[in-house]
């Protein structure tokens, strides 16, 4: 495979569109509504009304919009329609040529999808995720191509530094340094992984990307690859997202026979073999040094740092593990340049997030903004606010290593320093809203809960603090417990953060702080002589 | 509260896999599995996803047979398979339903779900009918948020179940 071929396999994807497209969602959410009996409807009734040259229906990936599904559009018209049922296909096929279809149409000019802007997301929605030709139609691996014979290793790292683009996996640390580190590291085998093992739940940023566009993850990892002289790569996803795997799988397999993958890629000297490895749900294997020891076949536990996997990781060759967004950003900024890139977002948050918006929101679904955008926009004006009329009571962001961002800092800019102040964490951008009806004891516990049970055990302040925590939290939702237990919380809080060997433990106490933080009247109201709940205008409320 | 694999099961022959590897065509295919990872004990966790689909849990023989042919210690497979919770050691129900308790699907009342399909069968979350008809499960999350709360019933994700829709499709299969 030579630039002239990819040059002539975008050049024949483009001419054999077909005039008037229909793209049908075929990702998890729109496939769990019936999205397949969409797509064969849709396909029917082209082929009733023959219309087969001049009207193609493809199977996309996720639209964002993913609480509206099945979702369908009509390029060019752009006509979306939402919430598809089979039996609509017919007319919606009828109306490709002007008049009413019998399908709810949505609008697209509403901020949820003008708001946007998509560099991760680009080709999600708009590519079939199961053709790579439709994939190289859209420029991919042309960024692969130019790496490999236009630039030296070290100027691929130094592509990335001057991007500013910073790790989406959670703790934001600098890519560039990292895959710089990992390329400094003397050793004859050096290994690649891609972290898509989406533990927080709540998140399906990364399901997404790799059922939507799965060939940008692996161009992403071949150039990773490339400049940190590694040549074989693993993509560790979790076994709850079959239909990634699967896509995934068929990536490979495609990239692979065209010589995007394996050895001498783009017949150059650069070898490349990437393999998958299957999650089986433990959340700790999300943490870095635990997923290399899953990996590698063994009990995900995770193990003190340093030495960082970077110079010290699987089966103990140097190790660069990136998340999969942070993979899904190489490609466009190769192909568009590090200023390009750098150009959008905020001074020390580059580029954009993707973000998964749930809840209690009237627009469930994945929606891409630049860094920096204010939680406000994000939630009241894309996300449509709480539906019926309710009232955002807070937004939790970061999953069980997050917070609960209360309604009064909702003008708080989202990149990683803004939500720190406010003691939440970006995480991996899973985003939940709440409103009057959820009481933040109950949520703070069910949080513990699941860190009390994805605990590995290793070290006690997490397997015995998290229990700990938990059992406070239920004696005050079961409003037996006393302002003295309120305290213990507090001391038991600091000290698991403190003194935890990982992330998981270290983090897991973070939704109790920032809940006791901005919503003591929760934590009042359950508390202390029955005659006081009223008295600051604190409903008790049980869950 | 245990969180399990959704989709990638296969249907399970009747009874446990007592029978010796020579009689048994499973066996024959788990056996390709670890060929095709050179019997490394790297591949513990591929072998055991596959051990899973092929026999629907894994029986102590088989976590015997797997420690033997790549030849590692029993304990250490047996210490794989019960950290994670995708691998179950007892049978599972003819008929599985999951109920996510994922956040967002917890925001939006999966736990009353999970309350009305005890209620209404009998049974506790995590654990299986004393008939073996139905598992009752939770998943952490099946990566469907936005059409929460999700359901996975026989392996099928479905989207925006109340307690009423989800016991009328669980009802069915009890009978
Ligand atoms: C308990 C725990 C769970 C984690 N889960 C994930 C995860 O699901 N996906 C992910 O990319 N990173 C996860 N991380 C962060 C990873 O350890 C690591 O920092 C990240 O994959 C690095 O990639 P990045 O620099 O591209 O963000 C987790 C960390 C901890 C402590
Ligand atoms: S902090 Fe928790 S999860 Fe991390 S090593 Fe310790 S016990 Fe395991
Ligand atoms: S899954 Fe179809 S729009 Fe997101
Ligand atoms: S929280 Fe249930 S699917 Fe994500």
């Amino acid at each position: 495979m030579e630039l002239s071929d990819l040059q002539d396999i975008a050049r024949k994807e483009r001419e054999s569109q077909k005039p008037i497209r229909v793209r049908c969602c075929t990702a998890a959410g729109c496939l769990s509504s019936q999205g397949q009996a969409v797509k064969s409807a849709l396909d029917e009734a082209v082929a009733a009304n023959g219309l087969e040259d001049r009207v193609q229906v493809i199977g996309v990936g996720c639209m964002g919009l993913c609480s509206e599904g099945p979702l369908v559009q009509v390029d060019p018209a752009g006509t979306l329609y939402e919430r598809v049922e089979p039996r609509q296909c017919a007319s919606i096929v009828a109306a490709l040529d002007g008049g009413d279809a019998d399908a709810n149409v949505g609008d697209t000019t509403r901020p949820f999808f003008t708001r946007q802007v998509a560099v991760v997301l680009e080709n999600s929605g708009r590519i079939d995720p199961e053709r790579i030709e439709s994939y190289i139609a859209a420029d991919g691996y042309h960024a692969l191509h130019t790496v490999l014979h236009d630039m030296t290793p070290a100027q691929v790292v130094e592509t990335i530094i001057a991007a500013g683009l910073r790790g989406r996996g959670g703790a934001g640390y600098p890519t560039g340094l990292k895959w710089a580190t990992v390329a400094k590291t003397e050793a004859d085998r050096k290994f690649v992984v891609v972290n898509a093992d989406e533990g927080d739940p709540g998140a399906f940023m990364d399901r997404s990307v790799l059922e939507s566009d799965p060939h940008r993850i692996l161009e992403g990892m071949a150039i990773a690859a490339y400049a940190v002289g590694a040549s074989q790569g693993y993509v560790y996803v979790r076994g709850e997202y079959p239909l990634a795997i699967s896509r995934l799988q068929t990536a490979i397999r495609q990239a692979r026979r065209m010589g995007l993958l394996g050895t001498q890629v783009f017949e150059s000297p650069f070898n490349f073999r990437v393999d998958i490895r299957i999650g089986a749900g433990a959340f700790v294997c999300g943490e870095e040094t635990a997923l290399i020891r899953s990996i590698e076949g063994h009990r995900g536990v995770p193990r003190p740092r340093p030495p960082y996997p970077a110079a010290s990781g699987l089966f103990g060759c140097p190790t660069l593990i990136n998340n999969v967004e942070t993979y899904a950003n190489i490609a466009p900024i190769l192909r568009k340049g590090a200023e390009w890139f750098a150009s959008i977002g905020t001074e020390k948050s580059k580029g954009t997030k993707v973000f998964a918006l749930a809840g209690k929101i009237t627009n469930t679904g994945l929606i891409e903004v630049p860094m920096g955008t204010p939680l406000r926009t994000i939630v009241e004006e894309m996300g449509g606010g709480v539906p019926d009329g309710g009232t955002v009571k807070a937004v939790q962001t970061g999953g069980p290593s997050g917070g609960c961002i209360p309604q009064s800092a909702l003008d708080t800019p989202v990149d990683y320093e803004s939500l720190a102040q406010v003691g939440s964490i970006m995480g991996s951008g899973g985003m939940i809203v709440m409103d009057e009806q959820d009481n933040m004891v109950e949520v703070a516990r069910f949080f513990m809960e699941f860190c009390m049970d994805e605990s590995c055990g290793k070290c006690v302040p997490c397997r015995a603090g998290t229990v700990q925590i938990h059992r406070l939290l239920t004696k005050i939702r079961d409003r037996r417990a006393t302002d003295e237990d309120l305290a213990t919380l507090r001391t038991l809080c600091e000290m698991v953060k403190q003194t935890s060997l990982c992330g998981l433990g270290q983090s897991a106490p973070n939704p109790v702080l920032s809940t006791l933080r901005y919503f003591p009247e929760d934590y009042r109201a359950l508390i202390g002589a029955p005659s006081e709940p009223s008295a600051n205008g604190a409903a008790p409320r049980t869950a | 509260m245990e969180s399990t694999v959704v989709a990638r099961e296969k249907p399970r022959a009747a009874g446990g896999a007592k029978q010796h590897p020579s009689g048994d065509n499973r066996f024959k295919m788990l056996e390709a599995t670890m060929k095709r990872h050179q019997y490394q004990a790297d591949a513990l966790i591929e072998v055991l996803h596959t051990a899973q689909e092929l026999f629907g849990y894994l029986e102590e023989d088989l976590l015997i047979y797997v420690a033997h042919s790549l030849k590692v210690p029993p304990s250490r497979v047996f210490g794989v398979a019960t950290f994670y919770h995708f691998f179950s050691l007892k049978p599972k129900g003819l008929h599985t339903c999951v109920v996510c308790m994922g956040t967002a699907c917890y925001v939006k009342g999966a736990a009353n779900v999970v309350t009305a399909i005890e209620t209404m069968a009998g049974v506790r979350s995590g654990e299986t009918t004393g008939d073996g008809k139905l598992s009752l499960l939770t998943a952490r999350c099946l990566g469907a948020c936005g059409i929460a709360p999700a359901v996975v019933l026989d392996g099928a994700v479905t989207g925006r179940q109340t307690p009423d829709t989800v016991t009328q499709l669980v009802k069915g299969w009890l009978e």
